[in-house]
């Protein structure tokens, strides 16, 4: 008899209907779907993105080419040559970044102890020639002075966890 | 322009007859071809949809132009044929594949009487259309000289083959409650006062069930698209063909679709018939008539649900097991129609179920 009713059951197609049902349901859902380049999901003030090199507001660079950055960077993506300044202070000669070899951990962030190394929120950038993957001083430094603001105000918020 | 005109008048003038064919074979080709890239652009819509995503949503607006840009692109590539294939074969099978699925169009009736051939027999030419389209399938398993395609195409005919039965079945059983085997007086007798209880399926409900079902199957689409099982056989039958091929076999699945949700409708759900037939008696406007009257938006109504009904499966369901096709095919289809077509006899012969109004 269980096996006459439970075949009768089988025909009557529940189990599919109720499967329908669930896929009807979710027809009517509002969409996951963002937009990308039209729309941007809300971004961390911990976004690790693309470096910059920072200044003191008096204009001076930050950056004393101490080479704890160079020396904690896992896929040693950052080449530092240092000598001093005119003024006796010592400072980098050259300051690389080689994106490829980056894997975006941001230690040398946390190392710096003068918070000079950071990285940004910006990760819409691209190379078009062999070699551009390698951002030098004066590109850090301009991406810095370009997004300063912003990235003072990144780290302000981020202050109180610190 | 003047001169595509006149180059126009010269082949209507020169060749009477043959321009008449052709205009006769264009007018419910080009309709059809385009309803083809409407149905696919709805189904990756609503599958889209039923995922929680967009679907397509750039190309033109709301994404319609995206089936003519991929139609483009698949004619504009390069086919591959593969080593040691024969060529004739292989360029033959989609069109063998694609000629009976658009030839099964001439005896759709969209009205009274309103078909590109209003066939006596036209239940019987459909039946027939609907099983010469398996031959391209294995034809092109078989040209592609591919281990794949042949297993798919194996499949593929052990199914459609197993389904035919089941199919032919619920449609003797509409055959012996309209008593005919012309697809407009089959729509016709269905016909009557009590509105959509007058239509085949209720008496033939579980008909109608097992009919849609093996068109789902017939026409080799989930959940019963085991000859094309991307996870175990690649793409089936079609997976050596690229290009303007691929496409001829991508168009003919989906017209058969669009034809195997046309059949639907007219044999189990009245065809053009209003669902409130006999309800209702007015004269209103010619464009409100229809509602109650009947006409041919109330047939595409219902096909548009039965197409999206098969998008929706295929949303919904994941794929038999083969063995499972089987066993549903020959162990629960073809006893359940044995019966109900009995059952219909017994129907018609008693006078339960009456034909036309």
């Amino acid at each position: 008899m269980n096996r006459v009713t439970s075949y009768l059951k089988s025909l009557m197609l529940l189990e599919l209907l109720a499967g329908l049902g669930l896929t009807f349901k979710y027809l009517w859902r509002p969409k996951y779907t963002v937009r990308y380049p039209m729309e941007h999901i809300p971004k961390s003030n911990r976004f690790r993105g693309l470096h910059a090199l920072r200044r003191y507001p008096n204009g001076e660079e930050r950056c004393i080419a101490c080479k704890l950055c160079e020396a904690v960077c896992p896929a040693l993506a950052i080449t530092i040559d240092s000598a001093p300044r005119e003024d006796g202070t010592r400072r980098t000669t050259r300051y690389d970044i080689d994106l490829f070899k980056c894997i975006f951990c941001g230690f040398c962030e946390e190392s710096c102890p003068v918070d000079s190394i950071v990285e940004t929120s910006i990760h819409e950038y691209h190379f078009e020639k062999r070699g551009e993957n390698v951002v030098t001083k004066p590109q850090l430094l301009a991406i810095g002075d370009r997004f300063e603001k912003e990235i003072a105000a990144a780290r302000a918020q981020d202050a109180a966890f610190r | 322009m003047d001169s595509i005109i006149a180059a126009f008048h010269w082949f209507v003038s020169t060749f009477p007859t043959l321009s008449m064919a052709l205009g006769l074979l264009l007018l419910p080709l080009v309709p059809l071809i385009i309803g083809v890239a409407m149905y696919v652009w709805w189904e990756r819509k609503v599958i889209g949809w039923m995922h929680v995503r967009m679907g397509p949503n750039k190309v033109g607006p709301f994404g319609l132009a995206q089936t003519f840009a991929d139609v483009f692109k698949l004619l504009l590539k390069e086919v591959v044929y593969p080593a040691n294939s024969n060529k004739t074969l292989f360029l033959l099978a989609p069109l063998w594949a694609l000629i009976p699925s658009f030839a099964a169009w001439a005896v759709i009736p969209i009205g009274p009487n309103v078909a590109w051939s209003n066939a006596n027999a036209g239940l019987l030419f459909l039946l027939a259309m609907t099983s010469m389209g398996v031959y391209g399938i294995i034809l092109a398993g078989w040209a592609s000289n591919s281990r794949y395609a042949m297993l798919g195409a194996m499949r593929s005919a052990a199914q459609v083959v197993s389904y035919e039965i089941a199919m032919g079945f619920s449609l003797v059983s509409v055959l012996i409650l309209a008593g005919s085997l012309n697809l407009s007086d089959i729509v016709q007798a269905q016909a009557g006062g009590k509105g959509l209880f007058d239509w085949f399926w209720l008496p033939l409900l579980p008909m109608f069930v097992i009919y849609f079902v093996s068109g789902v199957a017939e026409t080799n689409r989930a959940p019963f698209d085991v000859a094309e099982g991307e996870s175990e056989i690649v793409a089936g039958f079609h997976v050596e063909y690229s290009g303007a091929p691929f496409a001829v076999f991508f168009l003919t699945e989906y017209a058969n679709m669009i034809l195997v949700s046309f059949l639907a409708p007219i044999l189990f759900l009245g065809g053009w018939l209003s669902p409130i037939q006999g309800w209702v008696h007015a004269d209103v406007a010619w464009y409100v008539d229809w509602i109650w009257k009947g006409g041919w938006p109330w047939l595409f109504l219902k096909v548009f649900f039965f197409a999206t009904a098969y998008v929706w499966f295929r949303a919904s369901f994941p794929r038999y097991r083969y063995d499972q096709i089987m066993r549903l095919g020959w162990k629960v289809f073809i006893p359940i129609t044995i019966v109900w077509v009995f059952v219909a006899g017994c129907m018609k012969y008693f006078g339960w179920v009456t034909a036309g109004a």
